[in-house]
């Protein structure tokens, strides 16, 4: 089985402060440590876990610039065997629907049963593999925490449904799927494991290998624009509670003593 | 007929001369023996190199200390004396056994030198060292049989319990002792008999009794006794011989060879391969011990010297907290899994990975590496290393638990297993009542004597921060010219070598020796033990590293610092030992002296203490790892101190005051019970 896993570098939120910047559109993106977003590797390691009882391989993808070969190397040291760079100036600034349209130009060109994506990333819309199996027009299956293989045309895959149940659904191959962490134990990776690969070739491709109208996506084509980026005021009810971790635990139980809560 | 027939000349049945068996039985028993070794170096000979004819005058010592003069069997004293009188016995009575072989061949056969005075004495020494063997085994036999010590229990999950083997041998030992004067008695009562010469023999000796006992028996009876003994000795020396190679009893042949093998440096970790250079540390094809022959040759004879004592999973804390670790069946596991793998004939068979076929990943993560059992083992077998050895190997594999792989992550990216800014290392000093009063030299920009090395923990962790700020204000008052790395400093890396992440500590090491060695210091001083060791036992070509305690303990002597006197008379101080300023580097009595220089201060020692201080709970990323157990370990050690009437617990080790702390919630001893750090107490009495 030929998997094709969708992976994007995001900055680690286990280990950054995060703060807006001056203008107040963004994140402050000095000093963050990045890393591959964590519902990927979880969709690499099944990916990865697959191949390894039915045989096949295992692609990692991404579309960002330079930099984002370092996620790509980091998916390949896990067990992936290869990775595809998509990086173009024009795709900057792609919405969801850019990304999903570069995807599919660079998917066409090969031949692949499965297609993997996490869940969602750093920006939680959860929506570029939704979109690229439209395009694609292949059937879809979200937030998956389980994936049997049957054979060759068709795999039963699962999802978890509000209160704790589980659901099981046959789904034609290929077909695209978007992983929920929780469904594997990703494995380790060390830096011994990304040296090994540093030097295997990753393709680089732009719009023009992929025969992309340069103006259909990045700035140019996204139609969903970010207008502003906040914390959002404190409301009533709402109050954060300051000082050391003593003070501030001294605070709360005091809270919940006053309210009858302890 | 004027004296006795020995078995050189004796005619069984009046035809066979039994001289045939006495040269048949040692052939075929060498034969054997030779054979059995051969089959059991098989392994050693594919096992991985191992660097061990260093030190040899250190080696020399321990065989001296630790083999012949059996220190550290007295630890566990009935069963230590016991041990003492058998090996002692075993020693003396080599040389009594290899000359009863010749006399099978040779009647009236004496070593060379031992025909005069000496062998008179070596006699006399010879029957009491019979004598009392035969107590021993006796008295070890009703023990082991009846009494049966906890800590030879075999748990069900580790196989079935080895107290037979046990009985068996010290069965065959007491035969030997038997046999050996019988043979002896019964020559003498015949002799006396015959020519009623009382031949001088050590009082109350096995051999006195039995040629007591004989004295009334027939000649003829005595002939029989006397080459009949002489066959049962011969055969059980050879079964014995050929029987320690199968078994627990292997410790007698290898012991001397462990033990001169054994480990001679403290507190550091063995390269991941020896005379590998960590600059080729890339080339290797594959990292740390996953099969059974990636082990080192010396780890194998652990293998194999391993006596099955218990001491070692006896002191082991996580044994005692019920996290799925032994150090005794680790060794066991390994032994057994050789003894299948390499059989005594027939094809070897192809190892498997060693946590899928024999261990459990858990069982190798649930060490703390404090050092207990190897301080324990009476045989020299290490632990730590092979721990290590196999942690390389996961890490190599990618099977890390996902409660391990977040900080590990943070450490490379950001050096500290917290994911906090490098900015931010500093931030401790930025107080606003310390910096009202203190600054902190950034070494960065300035230049000192002297380098605080604060580590990831007390750097980042609200409450340890005060620890910094602590050692800070001491070393101002005892007047060292000091600065801090900032945010140049990365983690130790003390445990992400012990974790067997090996590149990351080694890009660890390289990033802080190329600050220390920038900045120029002459002197390195921490108040974390678990930095202490990693930068003085596993980085290399640094300045001197002293610990906080040490610097306390000095500028006392000299008059440097001087404290109050006890401001809390009331309370009783107890001192906890962290495994790696204690156990793996031997400060215990700085951090004492210290405490004993506050006038009025009451002080109680735990039962474990010093070399047999009873670990926390781990420090570094093991406060990330979450281990199945009964109980924390660190309540077992607030119960401990709780025991010896303690109300306060000094300790000198951030992560040995993090766990404590929590273990006295867990316990429920708040209000009845605190912990301390060194540099608080210090500091708070300061003059």
């Amino acid at each position: 089985m030929d998997i094709l896993v969708c992976v994007k570098r995001v900055p680690d939120t286990a280990e950054n402060e995060f703060e807006l910047n001056g203008a107040g559109n963004d994140l402050d993106r000095d000093d963050l440590v990045y890393s591959v977003n964590e519902w990927d590797n979880y969709a690499v390691e099944e990916a990865i876990q697959i191949v390894d009882k039915v045989g096949g391989s295992v692609t990692v993808i991404t579309v960002g610039d330079d930099e984002s070969e370092e996620v790509l190397r980091r998916e390949m040291a896990m067990g992936a065997n290869s990775g595809i760079l998509l990086s173009d100036d024009a795709f900057e600034g792609s919405d969801g629907k850019g990304i999903a349209a570069i995807l599919k130009a660079e998917i066409e060109k090969g031949s692949y049963d499965l297609i993997l994506s996490g869940a969602q990333a750093d920006e939680g819309a959860g929506q570029v593999g939704g979109m690229l199996a439209a395009m694609l027009d292949y059937p879809y299956a979200s937030l998956v925490n389980k994936i049997d293989i049957v054979d060759d045309k068709k795999i039963n895959v699962g999802r978890e449904i509000e209160g704790g149940n589980q659901e099981m659904n046959e789904i034609q191959l290929p077909c695209v799927l978007s992983i929920q962490t929780g469904i594997n134990e990703p494995r380790y990776v060390g830096i011994r494991g990304i040296r090994k690969v540093a030097k295997l070739e990753i393709p680089i491709k732009g719009a023009d290998d992929l025969g992309i109208d340069a103006g259909s996506v990045g700035d140019a084509g996204a139609k969903t624009k970010r207008v502003d980026y906040f914390v959002p005021d404190m409301g009533d009810g709402a109050e954060m509670l300051e000082g050391s971790t003593d003070e501030i635990i001294e605070k709360l139980i005091e809270r919940l003593k006053a309210k009858g809560g302890l | 007929m004027s004296s006795i027939i020995g078995p050189a000349s004796y005619k069984l049945f009046g035809f066979f001369p039994t001289v045939i068996l006495s040269f048949i039985l040692p052939i075929i028993g060498i034969g054997l023996f030779a054979y059995i070794m051969a089959r059991r170096a098989a392994p050693l000979v594919r096992a991985a190199p191992d660097d061990r004819f260093n030190a040899i005058g250190k080696r020399i010592k321990n065989l001296v200390v630790i083999w012949l003069g059996q220190f550290r069997q007295p630890r566990y004293m009935l069963a230590g004396v016991l041990h003492i009188f058998i090996f002692a016995g075993f020693l003396i009575l080599s040389i009594r056994s290899t000359s009863l072989v010749v006399i099978g061949l040779s009647d009236g056969f004496v070593l060379p030198g031992f025909g005069g005075w000496l062998g008179s004495v070596y006699n006399f020494i010879k029957d009491y060292a019979a004598t009392f063997v035969l107590i021993a085994c006796i008295v070890a036999a009703i023990r082991r049989g009846i009494y049966k010590p906890q800590r030879y229990a075999v748990p069900e999950k580790y196989g079935k319990d080895h107290t037979s083997e046990a009985v068996f041998v010290l069965g065959i030992i007491a035969t030997l002792m038997i046999s050996e004067s019988l043979f002896e008695a019964s020559e003498l009562a015949y002799a006396f008999q015959h020519t009623g010469q009382e031949h001088f023999l050590a009082p109350l000796s096995l051999v006195w009794i039995f040629k007591a006992m004989l004295s009334p028996a027939s000649q003829q009876f005595l002939q029989g006794l006397h080459i009949f003994m002489y066959f049962v000795h011969d055969v059980t020396f050879f079964f014995f011989l050929c029987f320690l190679p199968l078994g627990k009893h292997f410790h007698v042949i290898t012991s001397i060879f462990n033990v001169f093998f054994m480990r001679v440096q403290k507190g550091n970790i063995k390269p991941v391969q020896h005379g590998i250079k960590d600059e080729e540390l890339d080339d290797l094809e594959s990292f740390g011990v996953k099969k059974l022959e990636d082990f080192t040759w010396k780890h194998m004879l652990d293998f194999y010297s391993c006596a099955d004592c218990g001491r070692c999973s006896d002191q082991c804390p996580a044994n005692a907290c019920g996290r799925p670790l032994s150090p005794r069946f680790i060794t066991i596991k390994a032994r057994d899994l050789m003894f299948k793998n390499y059989p005594l004939s027939g094809e070897i068979y192809k190892s498997d990975l060693l946590v899928e076929d024999i261990y459990t990943e858990d069982e190798i993560w649930s060490c703390t590496t404090c050092g207990a059992c190897e301080e324990e083992c009476p045989l020299g077998i290490e632990y730590i290393d092979k721990m290590v050895d196999m942690r390389r190997g996961m890490v190599d594999e990618g099977m890390v638990p996902q409660s391990l792989q977040k900080p590990l992550k943070a450490l490379e990216k950001r050096g500290n297993p917290y994911g906090k800014m490098e900015k931010k290392r500093a931030d401790w000093a930025k107080d606003k009542e310390f910096k009202a009063s203190h600054t902190i030299k950034d070494l960065g920009k300035e230049s000192a004597d002297t380098l605080y090395f604060v580590d990831s923990i007390t750097s980042y962790d609200d409450n340890l921060q005060e620890v910094a700020r602590r050692t800070s204000i001491i070393l101002e008052k005892a007047g060292v010219d000091f600065g801090i790395l900032g945010k140049g400093e990365k983690d130790s890396g003390n445990e992400v070598l012990r974790f067997g992440e090996e590149m990351l500590y080694q890009d660890l090491k390289e990033q802080n020796t190329e600050a220390i060695l920038e900045s120029g210091v002459k002197q390195i001083v921490t108040a974390d033990p678990h930095a202490y060791n990693a930068l003085k036992n596993d980085y290399k070509g640094l300045p001197l590293v002293r610990h906080i305690s040490q610097v306390v303990a000095e500028k006392i002597t000299t008059g440097e610092l001087d404290l109050k006197p006890c401001q809390d008379k009331d309370k009783v101080y107890v001192y906890h030992d962290p495994c790696y300023l204690g156990r793996h580097n031997g400060i215990y009595e700085d951090p004492r002296q210290a405490l004993d220089a506050i006038d009025g201060l009451t002080r109680v020692e735990l039962e474990k203490s010093r070399d047999r201080s009873f670990c926390c709970g781990g420090g570094g990323l093991m406060l990330f790892y979450e281990p199945e157990e009964e109980t924390r370990m660190g309540v077992l050690r607030v119960n401990m101190a709780a025991e010896a009437g303690a109300n306060v617990i000094v300790t000198a080790c951030p992560f040995c005051l993090v766990n404590i702390q929590d273990a006295i919630k867990v316990a429920g001893k708040e209000g009845e019970i605190e912990a301390l750090d060194f540099t608080e107490l210090i500091e708070s009495h300061l003059n």
